[in-house]
């Protein structure tokens, strides 16, 4: 980034602390620009209280998270995902996010263009939860000669500047461009005052920010589905994926079939019913289950975690010893 | 235009109690943005958490009303995504010393071309009155019932030190040397540091004997020391009393800066 960016014609600029760096980012995206931060363990926890801020006050912007082990200082640059609910629910009260999560470089480089995309559309952090296998890869990939990519809509003149239409998601209203707007962290009425005392005005506030994100979830979903009929379903994200992509590459059994998720939150629990023949749901991750207990809450199939901690990876041996325990003689 | 214009009235009435020193900061603030006939549209005022940081939300141009200590670092993002914006960050002494203090001296390091104005009531006056980095020696809060036995922070030597190019410090009760220092802070390129010792009747004056909010603005007069003369009676072998408060420029120089439009 400190390499390309100035060439790019954009701006880096290092901060002092992870908090300062979240805090900048916030910051620029007011004056209209795409800005982003990147972190591991330790300084995503640093940045949770300024992306509540992010939340309440719809600021564009991305988070880079190339999840290492933990908790407190853990495993540098040992593989992990265990910040999968900490970027869901880390930061205080209740809100929605959207959280992408690349199995490959290329996918580091679409879904990075993709999550400027869905934060500018929805006014919302959005994160990119990589791992440090995905984050220290190296694969040749395709770079487009140019990225189409989405504008964030500005706000009308006359309209209030925290007034949303009938998507949930109020125009952006850029700083220097004499919408003259006050935004605040503070729950907030249309004109973006600070009204902190009327149940009513925080109730539909949040209603709204979790709203504007959580019923679009199946029109953001995006993920992919082999072997529709499969019985034994492996469901991952990020790195995990490759393991499983192995698995049905050395046997190719219809039997099995693989949900991989390149977006996570809001958890796109249509995905969960590509499979009408599922008689269970394998979920590999390096974490102790956090996604396979979300996966349980939409789904009356028997869930299987296969957590792995410490660094290494699901070998394709591991998991298809896993399915072969399921699948009947 | 007049200050008066600059601020928004449908936000009236403002949660600042009778007798706060804040209004008058604002006050001076804006006077000085107004004298020197900057657009509404294009200045931006930023702020942290306490009662200094409601500021902004009274004034009707754009403004960033960020999370606690923060207000510098959001600040530098506003200012390095858009230079050409007039930035000015309000904050205070629990703010901007306490839990901000690492961002106070990175800012002032960076020497980011930013106008800092801080209300030093000394004190955490918006959440009840709790002792705060500039809370004196033998100064009593809700967290200091005996009197405060830790040494104050002296925020002007902290900008000077970390590298802010403009310093100065006044008080609420020097309205015109202040309206300047700002007018000079607003133009000078680089970080502007602008202390300014406020008066909290409710949560600092009425547990430490100040009975009326004239007493209080008093103290700040008589109190306080222009720094030259300070210095001159130390030179002369002389003693400033403790607790003197001295006001004046400390510094006005021009080490590069960050964020200036060239």
């Amino acid at each position: 980034m400190a390499v390309k960016l100035p060439k790019a014609g954009g701006t880096f600029i290092q901060m002092e602390d992870e908090i300062a760096g979240i805090a900048a980012v916030i910051g620029a995206s007011w004056t209209g620009m795409r800005a982003m931060t990147a972190t591991s363990g330790p300084g995503f926890s640093l940045m949770m209280e300024n992306i509540g801020f992010a939340i309440m006050t719809e600021t564009p912007c991305v988070i880079v998270n190339i999840q290492r082990g933990g908790p407190s200082t853990g495993q540098p640059t040992m593989a992990a995902q265990g910040d999968m609910l900490q970027c869901r629910f880390g930061s205080h009260g209740d809100y929605s996010i959207i959280a992408l999560s690349p199995a490959s470089v290329q996918e580091m480089y679409d879904l990075t263009a993709k999550a400027f995309d869905l934060a500018d559309r929805f006014r919302v952090p959005v994160f990119l939860m990589a791992d440090e296998i995905i984050g220290h890869m190296r694969e040749r990939i395709e770079i487009p000669d140019a990225v189409p990519h989405g504008e964030r809509r500005a706000a009308d003149r006359g309209v209030l500047p925290f007034a949303a239409g009938p998507d949930d998601i109020p125009g952006f209203t850029t700083f220097g461009k004499g919408y003259r707007v006050h935004v605040t962290g503070l729950t907030h009425d249309e004109r973006g005052y600070p009204a902190t005392t009327s149940p009513k005005i925080h109730e539909d506030l949040v209603m709204r920010l979790v709203r504007k994100v959580e019923d679009r979830r199946h029109e953001i979903a995006d993920y992919e589905v082999v072997n529709p009929d499969a019985e034994v379903i492996f469901v991952t994200y990020g790195a995990p994926a490759r393991s499983v992509s192995q698995v049905l590459h050395d046997d190719a059994d219809p039997r099995i079939g693989h949900l991989r998720l390149r977006l996570v939150w809001p958890f796109p629990d249509s995905a969960i019913r590509s499979f009408p023949d599922a008689k269970v749901f394998l979920v590999p991750e390096l974490n102790l289950g956090q996604i396979a207990r979300e996966i349980e809450r939409h789904t009356t199939v028997e869930v299987r975690s296969l957590p792995k901690i410490g660094g290494d990876l699901h070998t394709p041996r591991e998991l298809a010893e896993a399915s072969g325990r399921c699948i009947a003689p | 235009m007049t200050f008066l214009e600059w601020f928004r009235a449908d936000r009236l009435p403002h949660i600042y109690c009778t007798g706060c020193g804040n209004g008058t900061v604002i006050n001076c603030t804006l006077s000085a943005v107004d004298e020197l006939g900057w657009d509404p549209d294009r200045c931006v005022f930023i702020s942290g958490i306490g009662c200094s940081s409601r500021a902004p939300g009274y004034i009707i141009t754009d403004s960033l009303h960020t999370t606690h200590g923060r207000a510098l670092a959001f600040a530098t993002g506003v200012k390095m995504a858009d230079p050409t914006l007039h930035v000015v960050v309000f904050t205070g002494d629990g703010d901007l010393a306490a839990i901000g203090g690492n961002h106070f001296i990175h800012a002032c390091r960076r020497n980011i071309d930013l106008t800092v104005v801080c209300m030093n009531n000394q004190i955490y006056g918006m959440t009840g009155g709790q002792g705060s980095p500039t809370t004196p020696v033998g100064g009593i809060s809700t967290t200091t019932p005996y009197g405060s036995a830790e040494p104050a922070f002296d925020l002007c030597a902290l900008a000077v030190a970390a590298g802010a190019n403009y310093v100065t410090r006044w008080t609420t009760y020097h309205v015109k040397e202040l309206t300047k220092a700002v007018h000079a802070g607003l133009t000078h390129p680089g970080l502007s540091f602008i202390e300014v010792f406020v008066q909290c009747p409710t949560n600092y004056g009425r547990r430490n004997r100040f009975k009326q909010v004239s007493d209080q603005i008093e103290f700040l007069k008589t109190h306080s020391m222009i720094r030259q003369k300070a210095e001159r009676i130390r030179g002369e072998g002389g003693q400033v009393k403790d607790g003197t408060i001295e006001i004046g420029e400390f510094v006005k120089r021009s080490r590069p800066a960050m964020g200036v439009v060239k």
